[in-house]
Protein backbone atom coordinates (compact mmCIF):
# COMPACT_ATOMS: atom_id res chain seq x y z
CA UNK A 1 0.00 0.00 0.00
CA UNK A 2 1.39 3.45 -0.84
CA UNK A 3 2.37 5.63 2.11
CA UNK A 4 1.03 8.86 0.61
CA UNK A 5 -1.74 9.31 -1.94
CA UNK A 6 -2.57 12.64 -3.56
CA UNK A 7 -6.08 12.84 -4.98
CA UNK A 8 -6.33 15.75 -7.43
CA UNK A 9 -4.69 17.87 -4.72
CA UNK A 10 -4.71 21.66 -4.88
CA UNK A 11 -2.88 23.62 -2.17
CA UNK A 12 -2.46 27.37 -1.98
CA UNK A 13 -3.00 30.66 -0.27
CA UNK A 14 -6.12 32.87 -0.35
CA UNK A 15 -7.71 30.67 -3.04
CA UNK A 16 -4.68 31.02 -5.38
CA UNK A 17 -3.23 27.59 -6.12
CA UNK A 18 0.48 27.02 -5.44
CA UNK A 19 0.21 23.29 -6.16
CA UNK A 20 -2.41 22.63 -8.82
CA UNK A 21 -4.20 19.31 -9.46
CA UNK A 22 -1.54 16.90 -8.23
CA UNK A 23 -2.41 13.22 -8.29
CA UNK A 24 -0.17 10.29 -7.56
CA UNK A 25 1.28 7.99 -4.94
CA UNK A 26 4.46 7.74 -2.90
CA UNK A 27 5.31 4.11 -2.17
CA UNK A 28 6.47 3.02 1.25
CA UNK A 29 10.25 3.28 1.48
CA UNK A 30 10.57 5.43 -1.64
CA UNK A 31 13.30 8.06 -1.98
CA UNK A 32 11.73 10.89 -3.94
CA UNK A 33 13.30 14.18 -4.99
CA UNK A 34 10.91 17.09 -5.53
CA UNK A 35 12.44 19.36 -8.17
CA UNK A 36 11.26 22.64 -9.62
CA UNK A 37 12.04 26.35 -9.93
CA UNK A 38 11.51 28.78 -7.02
CA UNK A 39 7.81 29.32 -6.52
CA UNK A 40 6.98 25.92 -8.00
CA UNK A 41 5.09 24.86 -4.88
CA UNK A 42 7.63 22.48 -3.32
CA UNK A 43 7.45 23.98 0.17
CA UNK A 44 3.68 24.34 -0.10
CA UNK A 45 3.35 20.67 -0.99
CA UNK A 46 5.45 19.75 2.06
CA UNK A 47 3.41 21.96 4.39
CA UNK A 48 0.33 20.22 3.06
CA UNK A 49 1.83 16.77 3.67
CA UNK A 50 2.79 17.69 7.24
CA UNK A 51 -0.70 19.13 7.79
CA UNK A 52 0.27 22.78 8.44
CA UNK A 53 -2.07 23.95 5.66
CA UNK A 54 -5.37 22.48 4.49
CA UNK A 55 -6.01 21.61 0.83
CA UNK A 56 -8.04 24.13 -1.23
CA UNK A 57 -9.40 21.10 -3.10
CA UNK A 58 -8.72 17.39 -3.38
CA UNK A 59 -7.08 15.47 -0.57
CA UNK A 60 -3.98 13.82 0.84
CA UNK A 61 -4.28 10.28 2.12
CA UNK A 62 -1.68 9.41 4.76
CA UNK A 63 -1.98 5.66 5.16
CA UNK A 64 -1.44 4.76 8.78
CA UNK A 65 0.64 7.87 9.41
CA UNK A 66 0.02 9.91 12.51
CA UNK A 67 1.32 13.50 12.57
CA UNK A 68 4.20 12.46 14.79
CA UNK A 69 5.21 9.71 12.37
CA UNK A 70 6.28 12.48 10.01
CA UNK A 71 9.57 14.29 10.53
CA UNK A 72 9.74 17.66 8.79
CA UNK A 73 12.76 19.85 8.24
CA UNK A 74 11.53 23.23 6.98
CA UNK A 75 13.47 25.33 4.49
CA UNK A 76 13.83 28.20 6.96
CA UNK A 77 13.70 26.68 10.43
CA UNK A 78 11.99 29.09 12.78
CA UNK A 79 14.71 28.73 15.42
CA UNK A 80 15.55 31.37 18.02
CA UNK A 81 19.33 31.06 17.97
CA UNK A 82 19.78 33.34 20.97
CA UNK A 83 17.91 30.88 23.20
CA UNK A 84 20.21 29.40 25.84
CA UNK A 85 19.97 25.71 24.99
CA UNK A 86 22.78 23.23 24.33
CA UNK A 87 23.25 21.15 21.18
CA UNK A 88 22.73 18.05 23.33
CA UNK A 89 19.34 19.17 24.66
CA UNK A 90 18.21 20.32 21.23
CA UNK A 91 19.06 16.94 19.68
CA UNK A 92 17.39 15.17 22.63
CA UNK A 93 14.10 16.83 21.62
CA UNK A 94 14.09 14.33 18.74
CA UNK A 95 12.95 11.76 21.33
CA UNK A 96 9.67 13.65 21.83
CA UNK A 97 7.59 11.02 20.09
CA UNK A 98 8.84 8.30 22.43
CA UNK A 99 9.24 10.29 25.64
CA UNK A 100 6.49 12.89 25.28
CA UNK A 101 5.93 15.68 27.76
CA UNK A 102 7.11 13.99 30.94
CA UNK A 103 8.95 10.78 30.07
CA UNK A 104 12.41 10.50 31.61
CA UNK A 105 15.51 10.19 29.44
CA UNK A 106 17.27 6.97 30.43
CA UNK A 107 20.73 5.54 29.82
CA UNK A 108 19.63 3.97 26.54
CA UNK A 109 18.38 7.35 25.36
CA UNK A 110 21.65 9.04 26.28
CA UNK A 111 23.49 6.46 24.18
CA UNK A 112 21.11 7.10 21.28
CA UNK A 113 21.58 10.88 21.57
CA UNK A 114 25.38 10.52 21.61
CA UNK A 115 25.18 8.21 18.60
CA UNK A 116 23.03 10.65 16.64
CA UNK A 117 25.42 13.51 17.42
CA UNK A 118 28.36 11.34 16.34
CA UNK A 119 26.57 10.29 13.14
CA UNK A 120 26.35 13.90 11.97
CA UNK A 121 29.93 14.62 13.02
CA UNK A 122 29.17 17.00 15.89
CA UNK A 123 30.95 15.08 18.66
CA UNK A 124 32.59 17.62 20.93
CA UNK A 125 29.84 20.19 20.34
CA UNK A 126 27.38 18.70 22.87
CA UNK A 127 27.59 21.47 25.45
CA UNK A 128 27.89 24.37 22.99
CA UNK A 129 24.85 26.65 22.91
CA UNK A 130 23.07 26.68 19.56
CA UNK A 131 23.92 30.36 19.01
CA UNK A 132 27.59 29.45 18.52
CA UNK A 133 26.97 27.07 15.59
CA UNK A 134 27.65 27.88 11.95
CA UNK A 135 24.95 27.37 9.32
CA UNK A 136 26.31 23.96 8.33
CA UNK A 137 26.70 22.82 11.95
CA UNK A 138 23.13 23.92 12.63
CA UNK A 139 21.90 21.78 9.75
CA UNK A 140 23.96 18.83 11.06
CA UNK A 141 22.35 19.29 14.47
CA UNK A 142 18.85 19.31 12.97
CA UNK A 143 19.70 16.11 11.08
CA UNK A 144 20.79 14.51 14.36
CA UNK A 145 17.40 15.40 15.80
CA UNK A 146 15.71 13.90 12.72
CA UNK A 147 17.71 10.68 13.26
CA UNK A 148 16.27 10.34 16.77
CA UNK A 149 12.72 10.99 15.62
CA UNK A 150 12.57 7.53 14.10
CA UNK A 151 9.89 8.75 11.69
CA UNK A 152 8.14 6.68 9.03
CA UNK A 153 8.09 9.60 6.60
CA UNK A 154 10.86 12.20 6.41
CA UNK A 155 10.23 15.46 4.58
CA UNK A 156 13.29 17.65 3.86
CA UNK A 157 12.74 21.09 2.37
CA UNK A 158 15.91 22.16 0.52
CA UNK A 159 18.17 20.57 3.14
CA UNK A 160 21.40 21.34 1.25
CA UNK A 161 20.81 24.98 0.33
CA UNK A 162 23.63 27.24 1.56
CA UNK A 163 25.52 24.17 2.82
CA UNK A 164 29.05 23.38 1.60
CA UNK A 165 29.94 20.30 -0.44
CA UNK A 166 31.46 18.34 2.46
CA UNK A 167 28.46 18.86 4.75
CA UNK A 168 25.94 18.07 1.99
CA UNK A 169 27.85 14.89 1.13
CA UNK A 170 27.84 13.81 4.80
CA UNK A 171 24.15 14.57 5.22
CA UNK A 172 23.29 12.92 1.90
CA UNK A 173 24.97 9.76 3.19
CA UNK A 174 22.62 9.87 6.17
CA UNK A 175 19.66 10.17 3.80
CA UNK A 176 20.92 7.15 1.84
CA UNK A 177 21.28 5.23 5.10
CA UNK A 178 17.67 6.07 5.99
CA UNK A 179 16.64 4.81 2.60
CA UNK A 180 18.15 1.42 3.32
CA UNK A 181 16.34 1.36 6.68
CA UNK A 182 13.03 1.96 4.91
CA UNK A 183 11.47 5.19 6.00
CA UNK A 184 9.98 7.10 3.10
CA UNK A 185 11.98 10.22 2.22
CA UNK A 186 10.81 13.26 0.25
CA UNK A 187 13.35 16.01 -0.38
CA UNK A 188 13.10 19.29 -2.26
CA UNK A 189 16.35 19.87 -4.14
CA UNK A 190 17.84 22.20 -6.73
CA UNK A 191 21.01 20.28 -7.58
CA UNK A 192 19.96 18.25 -10.65
CA UNK A 193 23.22 16.25 -10.77
CA UNK A 194 22.83 15.27 -7.12
CA UNK A 195 19.26 14.15 -7.75
CA UNK A 196 20.30 12.08 -10.78
CA UNK A 197 23.07 10.44 -8.76
CA UNK A 198 21.18 9.63 -5.56
CA UNK A 199 17.41 9.75 -5.97
CA UNK A 200 15.70 6.92 -7.86
CA UNK A 201 12.43 8.83 -8.23
CA UNK A 202 11.58 12.48 -8.89
CA UNK A 203 8.60 14.73 -9.04
CA UNK A 204 9.11 17.77 -11.27
CA UNK A 205 6.78 20.49 -10.09
CA UNK A 206 5.99 23.90 -11.58
CA UNK A 207 2.74 24.57 -9.74
CA UNK A 208 1.26 21.93 -12.04
CA UNK A 209 3.02 18.57 -11.88
CA UNK A 210 5.24 18.38 -15.00
CA UNK A 211 6.46 14.79 -14.64
CA UNK A 212 6.67 12.16 -11.94
CA UNK A 213 8.42 8.81 -12.00
CA UNK A 214 11.90 7.37 -12.48
CA UNK A 215 14.42 10.20 -12.22
CA UNK A 216 16.03 9.60 -15.64
CA UNK A 217 12.62 9.88 -17.36
CA UNK A 218 11.56 12.94 -15.37
CA UNK A 219 14.63 15.15 -15.45
CA UNK A 220 14.99 15.41 -19.24
CA UNK A 221 16.08 18.69 -20.83
CA UNK A 222 12.64 19.03 -22.39
CA UNK A 223 10.80 18.65 -19.07
CA UNK A 224 13.14 21.04 -17.24
CA UNK A 225 12.60 23.70 -19.92
CA UNK A 226 8.87 23.25 -19.66
CA UNK A 227 9.03 23.69 -15.88
CA UNK A 228 11.13 26.84 -16.25
CA UNK A 229 8.60 28.48 -18.60
CA UNK A 230 5.62 28.15 -16.23
CA UNK A 231 4.78 31.50 -14.74
CA UNK A 232 5.31 32.25 -11.06
CA UNK A 233 3.07 35.23 -10.29
CA UNK A 234 -0.50 34.82 -9.11
CA UNK A 235 -3.09 36.42 -11.35
CA UNK A 236 -5.07 38.72 -9.04
CA UNK A 237 -8.09 38.54 -11.34
CA UNK A 238 -8.01 34.82 -12.04
CA UNK A 239 -11.35 33.15 -12.62
CA UNK A 240 -12.42 30.21 -10.50
CA UNK A 241 -10.71 27.03 -11.76
CA UNK A 242 -12.93 25.11 -14.17
CA UNK A 243 -11.32 21.69 -13.68
CA UNK A 244 -13.80 19.44 -11.98
CA UNK A 245 -12.81 18.45 -8.45
CA UNK A 246 -12.53 14.69 -8.00
CA UNK B 1 26.92 44.63 65.68
CA UNK B 2 26.55 42.29 62.72
CA UNK B 3 23.77 40.52 64.57
CA UNK B 4 22.03 43.84 65.23
CA UNK B 5 22.19 44.84 61.59
CA UNK B 6 21.47 41.59 59.81
CA UNK B 7 19.45 39.36 62.13
CA UNK B 8 17.94 41.32 65.00
CA UNK B 9 15.17 43.02 62.97
CA UNK B 10 13.82 39.59 62.04
CA UNK B 11 14.41 38.04 65.48
CA UNK B 12 12.71 40.90 67.29
CA UNK B 13 9.66 41.62 65.16
CA UNK B 14 7.09 39.16 63.91
CA UNK B 15 5.99 41.40 61.05
CA UNK B 16 9.56 41.40 59.74
CA UNK B 17 9.68 37.59 59.87
CA UNK B 18 6.42 37.35 57.93
CA UNK B 19 7.65 39.86 55.43
CA UNK B 20 10.84 37.83 54.98
CA UNK B 21 8.99 34.53 54.47
CA UNK B 22 6.62 36.25 52.04
CA UNK B 23 9.48 37.77 50.05
CA UNK B 24 11.39 34.50 49.92
CA UNK B 25 8.29 32.63 48.73
CA UNK B 26 7.78 35.25 46.02
CA UNK B 27 11.46 34.94 45.13
CA UNK B 28 11.00 31.23 44.52
CA UNK B 29 7.90 31.45 42.34
CA UNK B 30 8.03 34.60 40.25
CA UNK B 31 11.60 34.72 38.80
CA UNK B 32 11.37 31.42 36.82
CA UNK B 33 8.25 32.78 35.14
CA UNK B 34 10.15 36.01 34.49
CA UNK B 35 13.02 34.11 32.83
CA UNK B 36 10.58 32.56 30.34
CA UNK B 37 8.91 35.92 29.72
CA UNK B 38 12.32 37.41 28.93
CA UNK B 39 13.38 34.54 26.66
CA UNK B 40 10.10 34.85 24.74
CA UNK B 41 10.71 38.58 24.34
CA UNK B 42 7.65 39.28 26.44
CA UNK B 43 9.45 41.22 29.20
CA UNK B 44 6.94 44.04 29.14
CA UNK B 45 3.91 41.74 29.01
CA UNK B 46 4.26 41.23 32.76
CA UNK B 47 3.93 44.96 33.27
CA UNK B 48 0.81 45.11 31.13
CA UNK B 49 -0.71 42.15 32.97
CA UNK B 50 0.01 43.79 36.32
CA UNK B 51 -2.06 46.81 35.29
CA UNK B 52 -4.78 44.53 34.03
CA UNK B 53 -5.22 42.99 37.47
CA UNK B 54 -6.14 46.29 39.11
CA UNK B 55 -9.86 46.57 38.22
CA UNK B 56 -10.52 43.00 39.35
CA UNK B 57 -8.91 43.67 42.70
CA UNK B 58 -10.80 46.97 42.91
CA UNK B 59 -14.14 45.28 42.25
CA UNK B 60 -13.27 42.71 44.91
CA UNK B 61 -12.53 45.60 47.27
CA UNK B 62 -15.79 47.28 46.32
CA UNK B 63 -17.83 44.19 47.14
CA UNK B 64 -16.04 43.00 50.25
CA UNK B 65 -13.78 45.77 51.53
CA UNK B 66 -10.14 45.05 52.29
CA UNK B 67 -10.74 41.30 52.08
CA UNK B 68 -7.78 39.28 50.89
CA UNK B 69 -9.67 36.62 48.98
CA UNK B 70 -12.12 38.98 47.32
CA UNK B 71 -9.26 41.15 46.06
CA UNK B 72 -6.99 38.28 45.06
CA UNK B 73 -9.88 36.43 43.41
CA UNK B 74 -10.98 39.55 41.57
CA UNK B 75 -7.45 40.23 40.41
CA UNK B 76 -7.04 36.66 39.24
CA UNK B 77 -10.29 36.68 37.27
CA UNK B 78 -9.53 40.05 35.67
CA UNK B 79 -5.98 39.01 34.76
CA UNK B 80 -7.06 35.71 33.21
CA UNK B 81 -9.95 37.34 31.31
CA UNK B 82 -7.60 39.90 29.83
CA UNK B 83 -4.86 37.39 28.99
CA UNK B 84 -7.29 35.13 27.15
CA UNK B 85 -9.30 37.98 25.65
CA UNK B 86 -6.20 39.59 24.22
CA UNK B 87 -5.00 36.19 22.97
CA UNK B 88 -8.33 35.47 21.28
CA UNK B 89 -8.50 38.86 19.57
CA UNK B 90 -4.90 38.48 18.41
CA UNK B 91 -5.77 35.14 16.79
CA UNK B 92 -9.09 36.25 15.32
CA UNK B 93 -8.06 39.64 13.88
CA UNK B 94 -4.94 41.10 12.33
CA UNK B 95 -3.79 42.67 15.63
CA UNK B 96 -0.62 41.17 17.10
CA UNK B 97 -0.83 39.87 20.65
CA UNK B 98 1.15 42.76 22.18
CA UNK B 99 -1.04 45.37 20.50
CA UNK B 100 -4.29 43.79 21.62
CA UNK B 101 -2.89 43.34 25.13
CA UNK B 102 -1.90 47.02 25.20
CA UNK B 103 -5.48 48.01 24.35
CA UNK B 104 -6.91 45.70 26.99
CA UNK B 105 -4.64 46.67 29.85
CA UNK B 106 -5.03 50.42 29.29
CA UNK B 107 -8.81 50.14 29.39
CA UNK B 108 -8.49 47.90 32.40
CA UNK B 109 -6.16 50.28 34.24
CA UNK B 110 -8.45 53.27 33.67
CA UNK B 111 -11.39 51.23 34.90
CA UNK B 112 -9.48 50.13 37.99
CA UNK B 113 -8.34 53.62 38.99
CA UNK B 114 -11.88 54.93 38.45
CA UNK B 115 -13.41 52.29 40.69
CA UNK B 116 -10.86 52.82 43.44
CA UNK B 117 -11.13 56.62 43.42
CA UNK B 118 -14.93 56.68 43.38
CA UNK B 119 -15.28 54.22 46.20
CA UNK B 120 -12.08 54.28 48.22
CA UNK B 121 -9.66 56.78 49.69
CA UNK B 122 -6.21 57.78 48.52
CA UNK B 123 -4.71 55.48 51.14
CA UNK B 124 -6.48 52.52 49.53
CA UNK B 125 -5.17 53.53 46.13
CA UNK B 126 -1.63 53.68 47.46
CA UNK B 127 -2.07 50.24 48.98
CA UNK B 128 -3.19 48.90 45.60
CA UNK B 129 -0.36 50.48 43.71
CA UNK B 130 2.46 49.82 46.13
CA UNK B 131 1.27 47.05 48.48
CA UNK B 132 2.55 46.62 51.99
CA UNK B 133 4.94 43.77 52.57
CA UNK B 134 5.11 44.66 56.28
CA UNK B 135 1.37 44.13 56.71
CA UNK B 136 1.33 40.53 55.51
CA UNK B 137 -0.92 38.42 57.75
CA UNK B 138 -1.23 34.65 57.96
CA UNK B 139 -3.87 34.19 55.23
CA UNK B 140 -1.86 36.39 52.86
CA UNK B 141 1.25 34.36 53.62
CA UNK B 142 -0.64 31.14 52.92
CA UNK B 143 -1.87 32.58 49.63
CA UNK B 144 1.61 33.59 48.52
CA UNK B 145 3.13 30.24 49.50
CA UNK B 146 0.33 28.31 47.75
CA UNK B 147 0.77 30.36 44.60
CA UNK B 148 4.50 29.66 44.64
CA UNK B 149 3.92 25.92 45.05
CA UNK B 150 1.34 25.77 42.27
CA UNK B 151 3.56 27.87 40.05
CA UNK B 152 6.65 25.70 40.48
CA UNK B 153 4.66 22.49 39.95
CA UNK B 154 2.93 23.81 36.86
CA UNK B 155 6.18 25.06 35.42
CA UNK B 156 7.70 21.60 35.85
CA UNK B 157 4.72 20.09 34.01
CA UNK B 158 4.84 22.43 31.01
CA UNK B 159 8.65 22.78 30.94
CA UNK B 160 9.34 20.90 27.72
CA UNK B 161 6.70 22.46 25.48
CA UNK B 162 7.50 25.87 26.95
CA UNK B 163 11.21 25.60 26.16
CA UNK B 164 10.55 24.12 22.74
CA UNK B 165 8.01 26.77 21.85
CA UNK B 166 10.65 29.41 22.57
CA UNK B 167 13.45 27.76 20.57
CA UNK B 168 11.71 26.02 17.71
CA UNK B 169 7.92 26.50 17.57
CA UNK B 170 7.71 24.89 14.12
CA UNK B 171 9.19 21.65 15.42
CA UNK B 172 6.91 21.65 18.46
CA UNK B 173 3.93 22.03 16.15
CA UNK B 174 5.10 19.04 14.11
CA UNK B 175 5.50 16.67 17.08
CA UNK B 176 2.85 17.73 19.57
CA UNK B 177 -0.30 19.72 20.15
CA UNK B 178 0.85 20.81 23.60
CA UNK B 179 2.12 24.23 22.45
CA UNK B 180 -1.19 26.10 22.68
CA UNK B 181 -2.31 24.73 26.05
CA UNK B 182 1.20 25.27 27.45
CA UNK B 183 1.12 28.92 26.33
CA UNK B 184 -2.24 29.47 28.01
CA UNK B 185 -1.07 27.76 31.20
CA UNK B 186 2.01 29.95 31.16
CA UNK B 187 -0.03 33.16 30.86
CA UNK B 188 -2.13 31.93 33.78
CA UNK B 189 1.08 31.48 35.79
CA UNK B 190 2.09 35.06 35.01
CA UNK B 191 -1.23 36.32 36.33
CA UNK B 192 -1.09 34.03 39.36
CA UNK B 193 2.37 35.21 40.41
CA UNK B 194 1.41 38.85 39.94
CA UNK B 195 -1.63 38.35 42.17
CA UNK B 196 0.69 36.82 44.78
CA UNK B 197 3.15 39.65 44.38
CA UNK B 198 0.68 42.47 44.51
CA UNK B 199 -0.36 41.67 48.08
CA UNK B 200 3.19 42.39 49.13
CA UNK B 201 4.58 44.76 46.55
CA UNK B 202 1.52 46.33 44.95
CA UNK B 203 0.36 46.05 41.34
CA UNK B 204 3.11 48.31 40.04
CA UNK B 205 6.09 46.66 41.68
CA UNK B 206 4.97 43.01 41.62
CA UNK B 207 6.46 42.80 38.14
CA UNK B 208 9.80 43.92 39.56
CA UNK B 209 10.43 40.75 41.53
CA UNK B 210 9.50 38.78 38.42
CA UNK B 211 11.48 40.58 35.72
CA UNK B 212 14.54 42.19 37.34
CA UNK B 213 16.06 38.91 38.63
CA UNK B 214 15.32 37.33 35.25
CA UNK B 215 17.11 40.10 33.38
CA UNK B 216 20.03 39.93 35.84
CA UNK B 217 20.40 36.17 35.28
CA UNK B 218 21.10 36.72 31.57
CA UNK B 219 24.45 38.27 32.55
CA UNK B 220 25.52 35.31 34.69
CA UNK B 221 24.47 32.13 32.93
CA UNK B 222 24.46 30.58 29.47
CA UNK B 223 21.86 27.85 29.94
CA UNK B 224 18.29 28.18 31.07
CA UNK B 225 18.48 26.00 34.21
CA UNK B 226 21.36 28.01 35.66
CA UNK B 227 19.60 31.24 34.67
CA UNK B 228 16.56 30.27 36.70
CA UNK B 229 18.78 29.38 39.67
CA UNK B 230 20.59 32.72 39.47
CA UNK B 231 17.28 34.59 39.16
CA UNK B 232 15.85 32.91 42.28
CA UNK B 233 18.98 33.63 44.33
CA UNK B 234 18.97 37.28 43.17
CA UNK B 235 15.31 37.68 44.07
CA UNK B 236 15.91 36.15 47.52
CA UNK B 237 18.88 38.45 48.17
CA UNK B 238 16.80 41.44 47.05
CA UNK B 239 13.97 40.45 49.40
CA UNK B 240 16.24 40.01 52.41
CA UNK B 241 18.47 43.04 51.79
CA UNK B 242 15.51 45.20 50.77
CA UNK B 243 13.71 44.49 54.04
CA UNK B 244 16.86 45.34 56.02
CA UNK B 245 17.37 48.58 54.13
CA UNK B 246 13.76 49.56 54.63
CA UNK B 247 13.99 48.75 58.36
CA UNK B 248 17.22 50.63 59.06
CA UNK B 249 16.66 53.61 56.76
CA UNK B 250 12.94 53.80 57.41
CA UNK B 251 12.05 53.47 53.71
CA UNK B 252 8.92 51.89 52.21
CA UNK B 253 9.69 48.18 51.99
CA UNK B 254 8.30 47.23 48.55
CA UNK B 255 10.28 49.85 46.64
CA UNK B 256 13.36 49.07 48.78
CA UNK B 257 13.24 45.41 47.68
CA UNK B 258 12.98 46.34 44.03
CA UNK B 259 15.70 48.98 44.37
CA UNK B 260 18.11 46.39 45.78
CA UNK B 261 17.31 44.27 42.72
CA UNK B 262 18.02 47.39 40.67
CA UNK B 263 21.47 47.71 42.25
CA UNK B 264 22.15 44.03 41.48
CA UNK B 265 21.07 44.72 37.92
CA UNK B 266 23.48 47.66 37.58
CA UNK B 267 26.33 45.55 38.99
CA UNK B 268 25.48 42.71 36.59
CA UNK B 269 25.44 44.96 33.55
CA UNK B 270 28.98 46.02 34.40
CA UNK B 271 30.52 42.90 35.93
CA UNK B 272 28.39 40.02 34.60
CA UNK B 273 30.63 37.37 33.01
CA UNK B 274 28.22 36.76 30.10
CA UNK B 275 28.40 39.93 28.04
CA UNK B 276 28.99 42.40 30.90
CA UNK B 277 30.35 45.80 29.88
CA UNK B 278 33.62 45.37 31.80
CA UNK B 279 34.56 42.20 29.90
CA UNK B 280 33.71 43.83 26.61
CA UNK B 281 35.93 46.80 27.47
CA UNK B 282 38.90 44.72 28.67
CA UNK B 283 41.32 44.03 25.84
CA UNK B 284 41.70 40.26 25.71
CA UNK B 285 43.93 38.40 23.28
CA UNK B 286 41.98 36.04 21.05
CA UNK B 287 42.54 32.33 21.48
CA UNK B 288 44.52 30.06 19.20
CA UNK B 289 41.55 27.89 18.20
Amino acid sequence: MPELLFHNLTLGYERHPAVHHLSGAVEKGALVAVVGPNGAGKSTLFKGIVGFIKPLAGSIERNGLDTHDIAYLPQIADIDRSFPISVYDMVAMGLWRRRGLFGGIGNKDHVAIEAAIAAVGLTGFEQRTIGTLSGGQMQRMLFARLLLQDAKLIVLDEPFTAIDAKTSADLLNLVRRWHSEQPTVLAALHDIDLVKASFPQSLLLAREPVAWGATRDVLTAENLNKARRMCEAFDEHAEACAVEAA
Amino acid sequence: MIYDTLIAPFADFEFMRRALVGSLALALGAPPVGVFLMLRRMSLIGDAMAHAILPGAAIGFLLAGLSLFAMAGGGLIAGLLIAFGAGLIARATLLKEDASLAAFFLISLALGVTIVSVKGSNVDLLHFLFGSVLAIDDPTLMLIVSITSVSLLALALIWRPLVLECVDPGYLRSVSRAGGPAHIAFLALVVLNLVGGFQALGTLLAVGIMMLPAVISRFWARDITTMIGVAIVCAAISGYAGLLVSYHANLPSGPAIILVAGVLYALSVVFGPVGGLLWLALPQRHLEA
